[in-house]
């Protein structure tokens, strides 16, 4: 194992308290909430567009047909079928045989087919994941930290295409120029924080019943219920995708320096900063 | 074995996640038994009721055009009762069903078809949202409730109004039943239904009469009601989680 040697003068605060605990509690509650939505997910493995189920069209259904006396899941996304026995449809269940499951077992929470509990876990987790994101917001607002950090700077716009080659080549900027986000990380953040993060939440709020008589404009705003949950599915596995390419990036740029300064708040720009 | 330092420590790292993920998912698999945890997890839905309603007070759900009307309207769970009884009433075309309403009220009181059908009515197309995630639009038309339980006359310490049904979901042959409250019970959408798509309804949705409790999910709208009763505390009904399904893990309120 690598040690990382650090002059303290190469060391930076890059992450407030509050942005660390947030990000972790974070972790934990969008851990906790994809896998009990894909959970709530199986009870009806199928999406819809607009108010209602076409159950003979949907969009997209993780399906199981009989083949023969084998059992075999078929995923079906805008016509076109695909055979993906033992992932999607159909996969081993705790006891070891293959079932009928939209989402496999290691993927759901828990992992057994048990729609009461998944969804505990899911509107427990929503109302951390809501504080939690309420907290990070307004402290990123109040601190300036959303407008300094954040929010790309017309010279950062300009940089997008050489930012896009360093991250190709798996160059990272050090010394000064790491003190900050480059335009890549911001947008990517904000975009997450400000964008995905608050749809998902709006269109979750917009499957139940009670909210969409309290606040009709959401249903508009989503194009009906069927929609909505069509689209927070999506942006639940855009922010999944998200979290991928945030941990390469974590993983290919120095992850015991990314660990350290989301832990401690301490970061090692690489190289000796002016005084 | 490789002798490349760097696949070794991936090696390594790869097991170790996978394995740190096993046991997170057995750990939490663990969690999902223990009662002071699932009783952690439930307290989120005294929030959400209290936020809802709220946020929503009394405001009316959506009512859609009748072009909106599913064609091929899902009946979920019991879709023929099986009892002697049920069959009986059902081979009359429900001419003998008698809806009892009773428990704390002042008058209780048995109500035919015929007399239900007189009574204040409502009609409404609404959306209809499984638990399990999907969507129908039917039209409804019914009694509503509301003028119902002033005729009984509700006694001051009742608090919720329970919906006995003719149906046995399971082999213990425990009847399915639901509660509301009084705040819902009153609501102006709450109604009686025993007509569904300008048709009597039939019996996979629930003949001869179903409750329509808009703005929560399908499982709260009790089918095959035979008895109204209204209660003090559910505590002595079923396992004493106010419903059938309640009773088995899921929320009371069921607004989202």
């Amino acid at each position: 194992m690598m040690a990382v040697s650090s002059a303290p003068d190469r060391l930076v605060y890059r992450h407030a308290a509050v942005i660390r605990v947030t990000h972790w509690i974070n972790v934990i509650a969008m851990t906790a909430l994809l896998m009990s939505g894909l959970q709530i997910f199986n009870a009806h493995p199928a999406l819809y567009w607009g108010s209602q189920s076409d159950f003979d069209r949907p969009l997209a259904e993780l399906g199981a047909e009989q083949a023969g006396n084998q059992l075999k899941g078929v995923t079906m996304i805008a016509g076109q079928s695909f055979d993906t026995t033992g992932f999607l449809g159909a996969s081993t269940g705790t006891d070891g045989t293959l079932e009928a499951r939209g989402f496999p077992t290691w993927a759901t929470l828990p992992s057994d087919q048990w729609l009461a509990m998944g969804r505990r876990w899911h509107f427990f987790f929503a109302w951390l994941f809501v504080a939690n994101g309420m907290v990070y917001a307004l402290y990123t607002l109040a601190s300036g930290r959303f407008r300094r950090e954040l929010v790309p700077t017309g010279q950062d716009l300009r940089r997008i295409p050489a930012s896009i080659a360093e991250h190709a080549r798996l160059r990272f900027p050090k010394g000064e120029e790491a003190r900050r986000y480059n335009v890549l990380q911001k947008l990517a953040y904000l975009s997450v924080a400000f964008g995905v993060g608050p749809l998902i939440l709006l269109a979750g709020l917009t499957m139940s019943p009670a909210v969409d008589a309290g606040l009709p404009w959401l249903i508009d705003l989503f194009g009906g219920r069927q929609s909505a949950r069509t689209i927070h599915f999506i942006c639940a596995f855009a922010l999944l995708g998200f979290v991928f390419v945030h941990l390469a990036m974590v993983l290919v740029s120095g992850v015991w320096n990314n660990l350290r300064s989301m832990v401690t708040g301490w970061y090692d720009i690489g190289e000796r900063h002016e005084q | 074995m490789s002798n490349d330092p760097t696949l070794g420590r991936r090696r390594f790292l790869t097991r170790a996640a996978a394995a740190l993920g096993t046991a997170a998912l057995a750990g939490c698999d663990q969690l999902s038994q223990e009662s002071w945890f699932t009783q952690l997890l439930a307290s989120a839905e005294g929030v959400t009721r209290a936020v809802q309603r709220a946020v929503i007070g009394q405001a009316l759900a959506r009512e859609y055009a009748e072009a909106d009307i599913t064609r091929n309207f899902r009946a979920n769970g019991t879709t023929e009762p099986q009892s002697d009884e049920y069959q009986a009433l059902a081979d009359k075309d429900f001419a003998d069903w008698l809806l009892e309403i009773g428990g704390l009220v002042e008058r209780p009181a048995k109500l035919s078809l015929t007399e239900l059908r007189a009574l204040p009515a409502r009609t409404q197309i609404t959306r209809h949202d499984c638990v399990e995630g999907w969507s129908c639009i039917g039209k409804w038309a019914g009694a509503r409730l509301g003028p119902i339980l002033d005729k009984v006359g509700v006694k001051s310490n009742a608090r919720y109004v329970v919906f006995f049904c003719a149906d046995a979901l399971d082999l213990s042959g425990d009847k399915y039943y639901e509660s509301i409250d009084l705040a819902g019970a009153y609501h102006p959408q709450t109604i009686l239904a025993y007509d569904m798509n300008n048709a009597p309804l039939t019996v996979p949705h629930g003949a001869p009469l179903r409750l329509r409790f808009e703005r929560q999910l399908g499982y709260k709208m009790a089918k095959y009601v035979m008895r109204i009763e209204l209660v003090e505390s559910f505590a002595q009904l079923g396992r004493g989680k106010g419903g059938y399904w309640e009773d088995r893990g899921y929320e009371w309120y069921a607004g989202i």
